[in-house]
């Protein structure tokens, strides 16, 4: 690119040519003026402004608000995650000793981070507490539930090839009935959700794509609208960063504008959401409920959105001021 | 300040607009150039003022050859150059204060040296009051001195008329040239291309005449009372 070469020397000459008191005060008193004025241009059609930056609003809020969603779906998950455990039934009529040695053997081994002992009774009392069917045991005339071991892995042996190889040691020890994994569906779940974020990257990709689209189409019908000021301009004088300036200050607000609208439209669907939300966990006795937009997540909003309006401008400005010479 | 040296304009399509011209307008001089439309003279100013290039030969404006200036040097070539157009060129969506102070935005002058100097030009053309209007309110003659005071604003050494009386009564057209004159008279060369022969016979100054893209004649506006 010639561009920043050609500005340097276009300021050289100037300063031979004239002396103003303050250049760099000058020159961002400019910057401010053109700042204003571009957003006040955009603030005298406001339907037209609206429409350009809803647009824009809407195609930054679906990726946003998946985003947000995927992110509380593995904030939920997350939880989980740490309680990747196994649990293993023992035969009935083991007796207590032996689960204990048992227990202890377990603790020794390589992987292992913890073994906790539910006896029959124990599970019992559990069942009876959270199932609501207390009745229904009563009348049972014996504990239908096994002895369980519970088994924890250490933090590097959570590993789903690891945590198999360990199912497939316990399962072949003699007083184990059956062992299970718990959380492989939490493996199942994260998986998806990978596959859901790399979704809403290609999906914001598109979006990105069509918001450049139509800043580049916004941006052109104001120059070609404006095209004889551009040509006024010129003839003064006025170089092409000079004439590019304001419309790529109009891209930046139209940027801005619709990164708002999108970061509202985000917040208000997830308010209307976070109703039924809290009432479905309550329903499974969780104390989860929707988490809003994080800074991080809203700093990458507005600063995409800046950005796309930003580029499309410079691209249609690139390509159009070019055109329009005074002849 | 204007050296022609043996200039060609050849317009696509095989139209030879100029050819041969060869001039030379001192700094601090002021000149006429008329001519029927049609004979050049618009073309003439377009490569001054570097909107055309010369197909053939040099234009060199204050010691800048134009055959060889960058396209990216052309704005700076243009504050050297105030322009006056027919048409006025205001920009109608902005006041007298921020047209005239167009150049001087673009030139980067600080903001109290900007209020300053459109004040002095304004008052110049004698449009201080009207700062605060709309071009559209102002009658043609007014919006003409306010074109006049955005070109001289920035105080270039060159100053560019097309047809700067071409639609205002012989009263205002005067008055205008009395303008022109009055910045000749502190060290504007002046090149102001007309048609008005009534008005430019009643001044003395150097005249150039064009006929058919030749230049016919170099002499004085005063030859051409002799004439009628």
């Amino acid at each position: 690119m010639k561009r920043p070469s050609a500005k340097n020397t276009d300021t050289d000459d100037r300063q031979r040519l004239n002396k103003p008191r303050s250049r760099v005060n000058a020159y961002f008193t400019h910057h401010l003026w053109v700042l204003v004025s571009s957003l006040g241009a955009l603030w005298r059609t406001p339907l037209a402004t609206l429409m350009t930056a809803a647009v824009i609003g809407i195609a930054l809020a679906l990726p946003t608000g998946l985003h947000v969603l995927l992110q509380n779906v593995q904030q939920l998950s997350m939880g989980w995650e740490g309680t990747a455990q196994m649990s293993v039934f023992l035969k009935p009529g083991v007796p207590e000793k032996r689960i204990q040695s048992l227990a202890d053997k377990l603790r020794g081994w390589d992987g292992v981070a913890e073994v906790q002992y539910i006896s029959r009774e124990q599970a019992l009392a559990e069942f009876r507490e959270l199932s609501g069917f207390g009745d229904a045991l009563d009348a049972l005339d014996e504990n239908p539930l096994p002895a369980v071991l519970v088994l924890r892995p250490t933090a590097e042996a959570t590993e789903p090839a690891q945590m198999a190889l360990l199912l497939g040691k316990v399962q072949k020890l003699e007083p184990v009935d059956l062992a299970q994994l718990d959380m492989e569906w939490v493996r199942r779940l994260s998986g998806i959700i990978e596959v859901g974020k790399r979704g809403v990257l290609l999906l914001g990709g598109v979006l990105a794509l069509a918001i450049l689209l139509v800043v580049g189409n916004t941006i052109r019908l104001t120059i070609l609208s404006r095209s004889q000021e551009i040509i006024v301009t010129k003839l003064i004088g006025a170089t092409n960063t000079f004439i590019r300036r304001p419309f790529l200050y109009t891209g930046f607000w139209y940027g801005l504008m619709g990164a708002v609208l999108a970061w509202l439209l985000v917040v208000i669907l997830l308010g209307l959401l976070s109703d039924p939300v809290s009432r479905l966990s309550f329903l499974y006795s969780s104390g989860f409920s929707l988490d809003g937009l994080d800074l991080e997540t809203v700093i990458i909003l507005l600063g995409s959105g800046i950005a796309l309006g930003l580029l499309g401008s410079w691209l249609a400005v690139g390509r159009h001021l070019q055109a329009i010479e005074p002849t | 300040m204007i050296k022609f040296d043996n200039v060609n304009k050849r317009y696509p399509g095989g139209h030879e607009a100029l050819s041969g011209v060869s001039f030379h307008l001192k700094p601090g001089e002021m000149a006429f150039l008329t001519g029927h439309s049609g004979a050049g003279k618009s073309s003439l100013l377009k490569l001054i003022a570097c909107i055309e290039r010369a197909s053939r030969g040099n234009v060199i404006i204050d010691g800048q050859n134009l055959t060889r200036l960058k396209n990216r040097h052309i704005p700076v070539l243009r504050l050297k150059i105030g322009v006056v157009f027919q048409s006025h060129n205001l920009l109608y969506d902005r006041t007298v204060f921020d047209n005239v102070a167009l150049p001087l935005i673009i030139a980067g002058y600080h903001q109290s040296e900007v209020g300053r100097r459109v004040r002095a030009a304004l008052d110049k053309v004698g449009l201080l009051g009207k700062e605060r209007l709309m071009p559209i309110t102002l009658s043609g003659g007014e919006q003409q001195r306010v074109g006049i005071a955005r070109a001289v604003v920035n105080r270039p050494p060159l100053l560019l008329a097309d047809e700067p009386t071409g639609n205002l009564d012989p009263a205002l057209s005067r008055e205008i040239m009395g303008l022109f004159e009055q910045f000749n008279q502190v060290g504007v060369s002046v090149l102001i291309a007309t048609h008005d022969h009534d008005l430019i016979s009643r001044l003395d100054h150097r005249l150039l005449t064009l006929k058919q893209g030749k230049l016919e004649r170099d002499g004085r506006t005063t030859e051409l009372q002799i004439q009628q």
